[in-house]
């Protein structure tokens, strides 16, 4: 990210202490993680050190000091997914993707989240896809859903080609 | 959007909006609300769209998306108004019918209707629909007839008048009065009543106060907060402005979860309407008070939903709550005194000052008045928002409203108030729900989740998710709730995966003690209820997990067994093609070979339960 587009974001957000979690939030928004660079400009532009910096993008869930997949998948571990069996769907995502969560795949094509309840429960077991919510999943449907998204980076080149 | 500059303006505005409304128009809308975005409605509300455009040309009738209707379980929902016809489980594919029959030739569509699950009549109306019928709608209920985004549709079903009512003929201190007489008490978890706290705030020494929206709804399984934002917005904005002119607040948050990107949006949508209108910012209505709300975004930790933590991370920190000798209505944000009410309490503000406190202190039982949303969501037939009044009973809301339990199993517990809840057994079915008697069971309200949970539950299991979530949610600041939880989650990982002994279960009741004891916020102080209550409960089922290795509910991976029935298997083969660990072999029958029975090698299994799953024939048995 441009200094100027942080910038520009420090300016929508007002130069000052308390606006910094909103600051953080539209950079991790945009770039999709919180990058040193980004970090030590926004410190020095707001005086803040680096040490609180670190301290509110470790503490809370919404950064992430990695870089993303394209395609964010967060599984919903909240109470009503729990009892419908989340973890299986978990664990079948776990094993399709090779990764767990907070881990990006090699190809950088995905990102696995658990996420403690999207508010969605009575479709649960649910699993976001870049914000598009999947309802009732089980592990049965795992790959299928996982491949829209695998499939859909192919569709966009040939629509462009 | 002219501003209004008094009562009498809005009252005008208020009136061209009604003569322009034809009641006799058909509007359809459609649930916009989360649950029925996962089931697909906005295929259905661009389907409404081409069809009316290229139809009618539009004419003359009305397509509105609303907020949550509750039902999730039945969505994506329609209903046709004026005849309020409610079609349910609504595919794009249906929207011509419903258009070229309902529509325009006046024929309901059978097949969309509500069954009955019992007599299986066909019912028409939203009203007449069991999950609908024992509810009293006060406050979610505008939801299914406004688009949150348009603060005419607020104000056509008389939004604002209660704000008129505050400001223009009713003293600070006597709106503090009405809420106090009303015993509105906090629907966020807590319970303390507001108006004391109206009443502290408006005491307090300062000039500058603060009103504060809590909106970082963390308890797992509880939405009626993010659905009452995204579906009603201006009512909660109306509850905040009347309490800031009974506090002599100048300035107000809304804490929106960083989860619940609609809310966010309505919300602000809402706030920059209200602005427009005149119904914020300088000399509200001609009437000397200013007021302004700004939204601050949640982080995603769910000890920011504490209040002493949610001030501290609008001030731009990290969200840790401190020791609270000093109450926020003393000392809050910015070391201001702040009144924090959640999104559902300033929700009811509107309706008690517009309705009086006699009118709302008939509904409700003794120490809890009004009404309360539940989100009946888990092992329950019909999932969804439900708005009961209080001191309804368990029973009632699963079996009438939630219509029982799937599958035929059997009930087991219903958990409310979320983490710092407790699981409810079948023996207290008929325990009138409110504020006390969920605390005296060992239970409490919180912010309004009821999960429901059958036989196949594992109440172990339930514990240990609890303590899982809390170890991880834990700020880290106290060390009882940090190592507690911690530990308490140790334990119940050793009995789940089979190397429980029966001394844990003492040792559980004494962490859980100190934990509630030494922690500084409510986290730690509610933390044990989930270990506790099942405890208390469901002793029997921690103990067949210790002493015969044994989960009676088929959950606990480790200690099950898969095991292919000779007899029943048809050797499809489908069990093998889907084990992701290859652990089953056989060889498939076909027409012109014989088959090898499959069986799985239990070395190699991983019990990820997919055969279980996929297999048609009932011929996996699971132990």
């Amino acid at each position: 990210m441009t200094h100027s587009e942080i910038d520009t974001i420090i300016k929508d957000h007002g130069k000052k202490e308390s606006a910094i979690l909103a600051i953080l939030q539209d950079i991790q928004s945009r770039e999709k993680y919180l990058s040193k660079e980004s970090l030590e400009y926004v410190g020095g532009k707001l005086h803040i050190p680096l040490t609180k910096l670190y301290r509110i993008a470790t503490f809370f869930r919404a950064f992430s000091l990695m870089p993303r997949g394209r395609h964010e998948v967060c599984v919903c571990m909240g109470t009503a997914c729990h009892v419908r069996g989340a973890q299986r769907v978990l664990d079948q995502i776990q094993l399709e993707l090779g990764i767990r969560p907070g881990e990006t795949t090699k190809d950088l094509n995905f990102t696995l989240e658990t996420v403690n309840c999207l508010g969605v429960c009575a479709a649960g077991p649910v699993v976001a896809i870049n914000g598009q919510y999947f309802g009732k999943m089980s592990p049965s449907k795992v790959e299928g859903t996982l491949k829209k998204f695998s499939e859909d980076k192919k569709g966009d080149k040939d629509a462009k080609a | 959007m002219q501003k209004l500059s008094s009562p009498q303006e809005l009252e005008k505005y208020r009136q061209d909006i009604l003569s322009q409304k034809n009641p006799h128009q058909t509007i359809i809308t459609v649930c916009g609300g989360t649950g029925c975005h996962a089931a697909g409605c906005h295929a259905v509300v661009d389907a409404f769209k081409k069809v009316l455009e290229e139809t009618v040309k539009g004419n003359g009738i009305g397509l509105r998306v609303t907020g949550c209707h509750g039902f999730c379980e039945r969505g994506p929902l329609v209903v046709i108004h004026p005849k309020e016809i409610f079609y349910q489980r609504v595919k794009p594919e249906d929207v011509p019918f419903i258009l070229s029959e309902t529509i325009l030739k006046g024929k309901v569509l059978e097949n969309l209707l509500y069954e009955h699950p019992t007599t299986g009549e066909r019912i028409l109306a939203e009203k007449d629909v069991p999950f609908y019928k024992k509810q009293m709608r006060i406050i979610f209920g505008n939801n299914g007839f406004i688009d949150p985004t348009k603060i005419e549709d607020y104000l056509a079903v008389g939004g604002y008048q209660a704000l008129v009512k505050a400001l223009f003929s009713m003293k600070p201190e006597e709106i503090i009065q009405e809420v106090k007489k009303a015993n509105l008490r906090g629907r966020g978890g807590g319970g303390f009543p507001a108006g004391l706290k109206w009443e502290s705030c408006r005491k307090a020494h300062g000039d500058i106060k603060y009103v504060i929206c809590n909106a970082d709804e963390g308890d797992p399984g509880a939405y009626m907060d993010r659905s009452l934002l995204e579906g009603n917005p201006h009512s909660v904005l109306e509850g905040m402005i009347i309490g800031a002119f009974a506090i002599g607040a100048k300035e107000g948050y809304v804490y929106v979860r960083h989860e619940y990107p609609l809310a966010l949006t309505n919300i602000t949508i809402a706030i920059e309407q209200a602005r427009e209108l005149g119904f914020l910012g300088k000399n509200i209505l001609n009437s000397g008070f200013n007021f302004d709300v700004f939204i601050s975004r949640g982080g995603g930790a769910f000890v920011g939903g504490e209040s002493s933590a949610l001030v501290a991370s609008i001030a731009g920190d990290v969200a840790e709550p401190r020791a609270k000798h000093i109450h926020l209505v003393e000392s809050g944000l910015w070391n201001r005194p702040t009144t924090l009410n959640n999104v559902e309490t300033w929700a009811n503000v509107p309706v008690i000052i517009l309705k009086g406190a006699d009118w709302y202190t008939q509904i409700g039982t003794e120490g809890s008045k009004g009404t309360k949303i539940f989100s009946l969501v888990g092992k329950v037939n019909n999932t969804g928002l439900v708005e009961v009044p209080m001191g309804i009973t368990l029973r009632e809301i699963v079996y009438e409203i939630g219509g029982g339990i799937p599958d035929g199993k059997k009930f087991k517990a219903v958990q409310t108030g979320g983490p710092s809840g407790g699981c409810i057994p079948e023996s207290l079915l008929d325990l009138p729900v409110d504020f006390d008697r969920l605390t005296e069971v060992g239970s409490m309200m919180g912010s309004g989740g009821m999960i429901v949970m059958d036989e196949s539950t594992c109440m172990v299991d339930v514990a240990k998710y609890f303590m899982n979530f809390l170890k991880d949610e834990s700020c880290g600041k106290c060390t009882s709730c940090r190592e507690g939880t911690k530990r308490m989650h140790e334990i119940l990982t050793e009995i789940t995966e089979g190397r429980g002994k029966l001394d844990y279960l003492d040792l559980l009741e004494e962490l859980g003690w100190v934990t509630a004891e030494a922690s500084l916020c409510q986290l730690g102080g509610t933390a044990p209820n989930p270990v506790l209550s099942t405890l208390h409960y469901f002793r029997e089922e921690y103990e067949e997990h210790i002493l015969n290795k044994r989960c009676p509910a088929k959950v606990c991976r480790a200690l099950l067994t898969y095991r292919i029935l000779t007899e029943t298997c048809t050797m499809c083969g489908r069990c093998a093609k889907v084990c992701p660990a290859n652990a089953i072999t056989g060889k498939r029958k076909t027409k012109k070979e014989e088959g090898i029975p499959f069986k799985i090698d239990e070395e190699k299994c991983i019990k990820c339960g997919m055969c279980f799953e996929n297999c048609k024939f009932n011929a996996i048995e699971v132990q």
